[in-house]
């Protein structure tokens, strides 16, 4: 039963797509003119989409940040933050 | 006593009982014993119990009120789940480890002394490692005495924390310490704690021990020590400042290394550290709200995390691979598995409806309440890398993305037995039955009137769209950038490198001295001792070869028989030994209590 869901949804993966996006879009919209943002704390929380921006940059920063953080050579020599799995092997 | 059994006793004592209970008996019996802890739990009433006279010193082993309830009752809830997802595992040793160990857990909720706390604090401590052990992998043996190291380094400091203040003030009680003076002990005890809270930089044990556990082991493991660890700062450290910006920081800590890891055990164990971050600062805010936000969360988390271990455990426990590089587009093989880790995965991304979003939030919400907008929008920043991962790359990676199994590993994977499948649905249903009817986690909530304000809150307009903004559109940028996240099959280096490579380093720099001064030594004593030595040997032989041969070899004999006899004893059997002294150790307090 599951499989068959999830089968039926891959075979129409362009239309799932774009009914996601019209989800995110619609999303912002019922931000923009319905929801009461009496509750938020900081002025920069009522600009429209605001949250919407924030989990995006959120994300694209977490895995650009820890990517880097674990690709880097550290101090100029070959060691890495994600090392080879035989790292700690005598 | 009638009103009051000590729901740790009653498992400790069925761990004891478990290896007589054979044949059919055994499953029933496997279930009935964490039942019985639980309705124990249920049973109770506010009040002390248990108060027992030892040498100068009053211990409590029963104080029973709203903050110990809370965890009383989803501890022994999660020991019934955590069971029944065992019950396939033949080996009574196993449930007897876990038992204890939950039974440790028991003792540190209820005690009100901390002579009472480091017993138990040390219980669990040497009970969890037979979870490691038992994996019987080469590796898990290291594994596990690094565990053990670390857990008795921190027992140590703690220890040294309560002696301190015992010095200074007389008292052993266990509750809130002055923390608006904090002193050495008051920092001492602080580590203690925060060494089993996973917080960085004395985190690394964690993911280390659990990507390590056996299958059920892990899912014991994921719920008991942190959680406990998270009580005992509630009750002796609520509102310590510095909590607040450890908490933070080990939100987005677990964060970024789950970005990283490949095996997905570990990443789970990664975001363990995250979301224990939210309870730590809820802690140092220390607000009725906060402390209600962080027990909220500690429940919640205990179930998701639970079940997310369940989920990837029973992919382990099928195909025998847990990296990512290894598996891929199971959708089709193991569909349950899936459906089930997905609900973990949307719980603790605090999904609307699911369980992570009533209690989570309560924490940011605290903190904005006390105008530290800088930790709740951090906090909120690293909420958006739980959904990330835990609710994207675990299950995309594993059921979908890529197919990386090999042909053995695809054809062996299916869903897990029923019982598995029965313990992660009855996890499932909670999830979003404590996500979707909030009285159920509220009404048990230490402080009622936070609960009743905070429940007006959550479901209100912003709060949903809020939510559901930073989730999918954190999805969008997963999508987005998703090539960057493909699995690569690498581990990550933190902090027990120290203690690992540092640690070879200390042993190098111990021996080269002691080797060099070995090497002078003999030197020495050849020049100096040997020849007048050699003359004096020369009359000791003649009279050993005349006189005492026969009487010496006859020692010589049973010295190296008993030596033999020894050595089978220690040989390769420390863990038995470890595992009967606890026992021990178990059955004397029992006697002690009850005696």
């Amino acid at each position: 039963m599951i499989v068959k869901l999830i089968d039926y949804l891959r075979d129409r993966l362009k239309t799932v797509i774009r009914v996601c996006y019209v989800v995110l879009a619609l999303l912002v919209v019922y931000d923009v003119t319905f929801v009461d943002k009496h509750s938020a704390h900081l002025a920069i929380e009522t600009l429209p989409g605001f949250w919407a921006v924030f989990g995006f940059i959120a994300c694209v920063l977490i895995i650009i940040l820890s990517k880097w953080y674990g690709h880097i050579k550290w101090f100029g020599s070959n060691f890495r933050i994600m090392s080879p799995e035989d790292f700690y092997d005598d | 006593m009638t009103e009051f059994i000590h729901p740790g006793f009653v498992l400790i004592i069925g761990a004891l009982l478990l290896p007589f209970i054979m044949g059919p008996a055994r499953k029933p019996f496997l279930m009935l014993v964490p039942i019985l802890a639980f309705i124990s739990v249920l049973n109770m009433q506010h009040g002390t119990y248990g108060v027992v006279n030892f040498m100068d010193w009053e211990l409590t082993f029963g104080r029973v009120d709203a903050l110990s309830q809370v965890f009383g009752y989803i501890m022994t809830l999660m020991c019934i789940i955590g069971s029944m997802y065992g019950l396939h595992v033949k080996d009574p040793k196993e449930h007897m480890a876990a038992w204890m160990y939950v039974g440790g857990s028991l003792g540190v909720i209820y005690c009100a002394d901390y002579i009472t706390l480091f017993i138990f604090w040390e219980l669990m401590a040497f009970s969890s490692v037979f979870l490691v052990w038992f994996r019987k992998r080469k590796q898990s043996l290291p594994t596990g005495y690094r565990y053990l190291l670390v857990h008795t380094a921190g027992g140590l400091i703690l220890l040294a924390g309560f002696v301190l203040r015992y010095k200074a003030t007389g008292a052993l009680d266990f509750n809130l310490l002055d923390v608006d003076h904090p002193t050495l002990y008051t920092y001492l005890i602080m580590v203690g704690f925060i060494l089993n809270a996973a917080v960085p930089p004395f985190h690394a044990w964690l993911p280390d021990a659990y990507g390590e556990a056996t299958v059920s082991g892990a899912v014991f493991m994921c719920a008991f020590t942190t959680k406990t660890a998270v009580y005992a700062l509630a009750r002796g450290l609520a509102g310590l400042d510095i909590l607040i910006v450890l908490g933070v920081i080990m939100a987005l800590y677990g964060v970024v290394y789950a970005v990283l890891e490949n095996d997905s055990r570990r990443l789970l164990a990664y975001h363990i550290i995250s979301q224990v971050g939210y309870m730590v600062a809820g802690v140092g805010i220390g607000t009725q709200m906060a402390i209600n936000g962080a027990c909220a969360h500690a429940f919640a988390h205990i179930l998701y995390k639970g079940l997310l271990f369940m989920g990837c455990g029973s992919v382990l426990y099928m195909t025998g691979k847990s990296k990512f590089s290894e598996l891929g587009g199971l959708y089709k093989k193991m569909p349950w598995a899936f459906v089930f880790t997905l609900i973990g995965g949307l719980s603790i991304s605090a999904f609307p409806l699911f369980s992570g979003f009533v209690s989570k939030s309560m924490i940011v919400f605290a903190g904005a309440e006390q105008h530290l907008y800088w930790a709740s929008f951090l906090l909120t920043l690293a909420s958006a890398g739980t959904f990330l991962h835990t609710g994207l790359k675990v299950p995309y990676f594993i059921w979908f993305g890529k197919n990386n199994c090999s042909k053995e590993t695809w054809e062996k994977a299916a869903d897990p037995p029923w019982n598995m499948m029965v313990a992660m649905a009855v996890a499932s249903f909670l999830c979003i039955f404590i996500g979707s009817y909030t009285p159920y986690l509220y009404k048990m909530l230490p402080y009622q009137n936070e609960a009743a304000e905070y429940a007006l809150h959550v479901y209100s307009s912003y709060h949903v769209a809020e939510s559901l903004q930073i989730l999918l559109f954190t999805a969008l940028g997963f999508f987005l950038l998703i090539k960057k996240l493909a699995p690569e099959p690498t581990i990550s280096i933190d902090m027990d490198w120290f203690y690992r490579i540092g640690g070879r380093g200390f042993y190098w720099l111990a021996r080269k001295p002691i080797q060099t001064f070995d090497t002078w030594f003999s030197e020495v004593y050849r020049n100096v001792g040997l020849r007048p030595l050699m003359t004096t040997s020369k009359f000791w032989s003649w009279f050993d070869w005349h006189g005492i041969d026969g009487f010496v070899d006859g020692i010589a004999r049973l010295v190296r028989s008993t030596g033999t006899k020894l050595r089978e004893v220690q040989n390769g059997k420390l863990q038995y030994n470890i595992y009967y002294a606890t026992s021990i150790l178990a059955v004397l307090i029992v006697a002690y209590v009850f005696g």
